[in-house]
């Protein structure tokens, strides 16, 4: 059992894990991802490590509720316990001095992206933080990005926080302005990723984006997190999750991500069903 | 000594039209009486050829004849010496090629039904209030950790605690066993038998640290600095796939990624378990191994009106055991031979809908000594699916390979190893099962264990390399 040390709510739906996992939080590096399973029926959730402190020992996950398992790690509390919890998984961010980078995050992809940017900022990089959300409502992590940037801007898709765009609108800003961006780093949404890698790849930017394909081992052994990166066949587990947003076949990810959408459905319908029941969230009890 | 019958002692087994539909294992096992008399058949020859046949040189005459005198207790005493996961191998264990297949009786007639004893002796243990427990030798105070707990590392496991050395296992899944928990069927091996076996091996004091990627959390050269030696038992698990277009549509699985949902995340059970599987009408499976056989018989436990394998060779060179190609078409499972998939064909959506084959014919032998499959030109056709699952094999898995210096590995991805001492060119690691053989079986993985415990053992005695 890994235990919950410290829960919060960062918007609607989005949630904010401490773990007691020491082992995990001494070796995680920006750009890993862990994979937990709540109970024993539970599936295997692969999520990106937001942060670690090591010397508490503490590992954190955001997570956005969009599943019925998500929604059911979503109701645990401090002190719950979550009964596996497997990482570091694969390969950290390749981090390095580049000059100018521009860290782009898109709604839950802006918890990943922070620990990309401190590093980056860290290794002596002028850090450009692009955030986007839905509205202002759901804008997360804007002070601790601030901290670790040299310039940050958020945008909503609504304009309900003063400036409205979608993150590709703020990066053509950027470049607009005669910024010269060494690389790019954007995690959000397939489809976000993939506008992104199209816009800096007609002005030549290098672009690292990371791939959430679904995955169920996440070692290496299942093969259902192949991805079509460069017309070659590699698996986001252990070859990823980063790759070069301008090599990804990002249509092809899209597709697979939906191979579940009719079991989701009914999972999260069940859930539903479940929770307005007994209100314990597990089926049954 | 009455006349022995030519025939061995059939098992019952459940209905093909019945157990299509469900998860149960097939075989009933023996009767105590049943057990009697097919102990009865066995010669207790003076050499036996049967424990020269098994890779872990079980000493079977020795459990056979106190089976025979019903001297059950007796019989998995003489079991646990050299063997800590009979009801393992009397299950999954190729027997026809091994101890039966060395077995005297069988020059004339049907041999002893070693496995099926095997599986008996360890199944009526399991009914009894306390099970046989191993003699375990005075500590030694040498410190030994195992990467992985499949068969290798479970038998290198149980030797090197029975010789008194502090034993911890490694596990990156959630679950013990490797491949007997996420790759072979609850129809042809129960789970609850791998927990119980994995629980014996734990009891005799072997410590299980499951959720833990060695290479990620911790290298083989960081356990170095805590253990005295290093067991690197990771088996196989990269899928291979053919390469061929279509293969990424949805739809089409690995059977890594097929066993691993029904069997370990039990989605079979969905949504009572919260792991998906697609439980196609028209499913093709391409291969002709065992695991080929388990994903075919699982598509149709999983609903599928037609279970079609795909395989470019003919019957005469599947390489699975001939009790699982025979239950496969006994319960209904459509072969395809000397056929090979060239693509696939998807909807609108991405989804697999029509698999495009060839039919082959067979040329001169190749390097594997079996004649080659030759495409006939123009032969093309397609068969209808909505659920493809491609069985055509495993490499190793780098991720141990990758992250330890020093160690020499093949062009293939194993590691080198001395086959007679598990040896790798590191001092201190050890390794055996897939992860050097390639893809292969149970029972040779648990001889590798054992060949590289008995040198571990003198390693940590001697500190000789």
């Amino acid at each position: 059992m890994v235990k919950i040390l410290k829960k919060s709510i960062l918007a609607p739906g989005v949630k904010r894990l401490e773990l007691d996992a020491p082992e995990i939080a001494r070796k995680a590096l920006p750009g890993q991802f862990v994979v937990l399973r709540i109970h024993e029926e539970g599936e295997r959730i692969p999520l990106t490590i937001a942060d670690a402190r090591p010397d508490e020992g503490v590992l954190v996950i955001v997570f956005q509720e969009v599943g019925k398992s998500t929604m059911l790690l979503g109701t645990l509390n401090d002190g719950d316990g979550i009964m596996d919890l497997i990482g570091p998984l694969g390969r950290p961010t390749e981090i390095e001095r580049f000059g100018t980078v521009v860290c782009v995050g898109g709604g839950v992809g802006t918890p990943e992206i922070y620990p990309v940017a401190r590093a980056l900022r860290q290794a002596n990089n002028r850090v450009i933080g692009i955030i986007g959300f839905r509205n202002r409502e759901l804008i997360l992590m804007e002070e601790e990005m601030r901290r670790v940037v040299d310039e940050l801007i958020v945008c909503t898709d609504d304009g309900s926080n003063g400036n409205k765009g979608l993150v590709t609108d703020m990066l053509q800003q950027v470049i607009d302005r005669g910024e010269k961006i060494d690389r790019c780093f954007a995690v959000g949404p397939v489809i976000m990723m993939k506008m992104v890698s199209l816009l800096t790849k007609k002005y030549g930017i290098p672009t690292i984006v990371s791939l959430n394909p679904i995955m169920l081992d996440a070692t290496g052994m299942c093969g259902v997190c192949r991805v079509e990166v460069d017309g070659q066949t590699k698996f986001a587990c252990v070859d990823g999750p980063e790759f070069d947003g301008h090599k990804v076949n990002f249509d092809l990810l899209m597709a697979r991500l939906k191979t579940y959408v009719n079991e989701e459905r009914q999972a999260v319908e069940l859930f539903r069903q479940a929770q307005t029941g007994c209100g314990c969230g597990r089926r049954g009890a | 000594m009455a006349k022995i019958s030519p025939k061995r002692t059939p098992m019952k087994e459940q209905a093909p039209e019945v157990r299509r539909h469900n998860f149960d294992e097939v075989p009933f096992g023996y009767t105590p009486e049943e057990a009697k008399v097919e102990a009865q058949r066995c010669l207790r020859c003076k050499k036996p050829g049967c424990v020269e046949g098994c890779p872990v040189q079980v000493d079977i005459p020795g459990f056979i004849r106190h089976i025979a005198e019903g001297n059950f207790l007796e019989a998995m005493k003489v079991m646990k010496r050299t063997n800590v996961l009979p009801a393992i191998c009397g299950r999954v264990c190729p027997q026809e090629t091994q101890c039966e297949g060395a077995c005297v009786l069988g020059k004339k007639m049907e041999p002893v039904a070693i496995g099926n004893l095997e599986r008996f002796i360890a199944d009526w243990e399991a009914t009894q209030p306390e099970c046989v427990m191993c003699e375990i030798q005075p500590a030694t105070g040498k410190k030994v950790a195992v990467i992985g707990s499949g068969p290798a590392g479970l038998t290198l496991a149980g030797d090197m605690r029975k010789l008194g050395h502090e034993v911890t296992i490694f596990e990156a899944l959630h679950k013990p066993g490797g491949v007997l928990m996420y790759g072979i069927p609850e129809f042809r091996l129960p789970k609850a038998i791998v927990e119980r076996e994995v629980n014996f091996v734990r009891s005799m004091g072997v410590r299980l640290e499951l959720n833990y990627v060695v290479g990620k959390l911790k290298t083989v050269d960081e356990l170095l600095e805590e253990f005295d030696a290093v067991f690197i038992g990771t088996g196989a698990g990269l899928p291979l796939f053919m390469n061929i277009p279509g293969e990424n549509y949805l739809g089409v699985y690995s059977a890594n990624e097929y066993l691993t949902r029904s069997n370990l995340m039990k989605a079979y059970l969905f949504p009572q378990y919260d792991t998906p599987i697609v439980k196609g009408k028209n499913v093709a499976v391409v291969g002709g191994g065992n695991v080929a056989m388990d994903a075919a018989r699982t598509a149709l436990r999983l609903g599928a009106q037609r279970s079609i394998l795909i395989y470019r060779r003919s019957r005469d060179e599947m390489p699975a055991r001939a009790a699982e190609i025979h239950h496969a078409e006994e319960e209904g499972v459509e072969f395809q031979l000397l056929t090979n998939p060239v693509r696939y064909i998807a909807d609108e959506n991405g989804w697999v809908r029509e698999v495009e084959c060839i039919r082959m014919e067979l040329g001169e032998p190749d390097a594997s000594g079996r004649r080659r499959p030759v495409p006939v030109p123009g032969s093309e056709f397609r068969i209808p699916v909505d659920t493809v699952v491609i069985a055509i094999g495993n490499s190793p898995n780098p991720l141990i390979p990758q992250t330890t210096p020093g160690l020499e590995v093949s062009k293939r991805g194993t590691i080198v190893v001395d086959p007679d001492t598990g040896r790798t060119s590191k001092r201190g690691v050890f390794a055996g099962g897939d992860i050097v053989t390639g893809a292969a079986t149970v029972i040779l993985a648990m001889g590798a264990g054992r060949i590289a415990a008995r040198s571990m053992d003198e390693y940590l005695r001697t500190g000789r390399w």
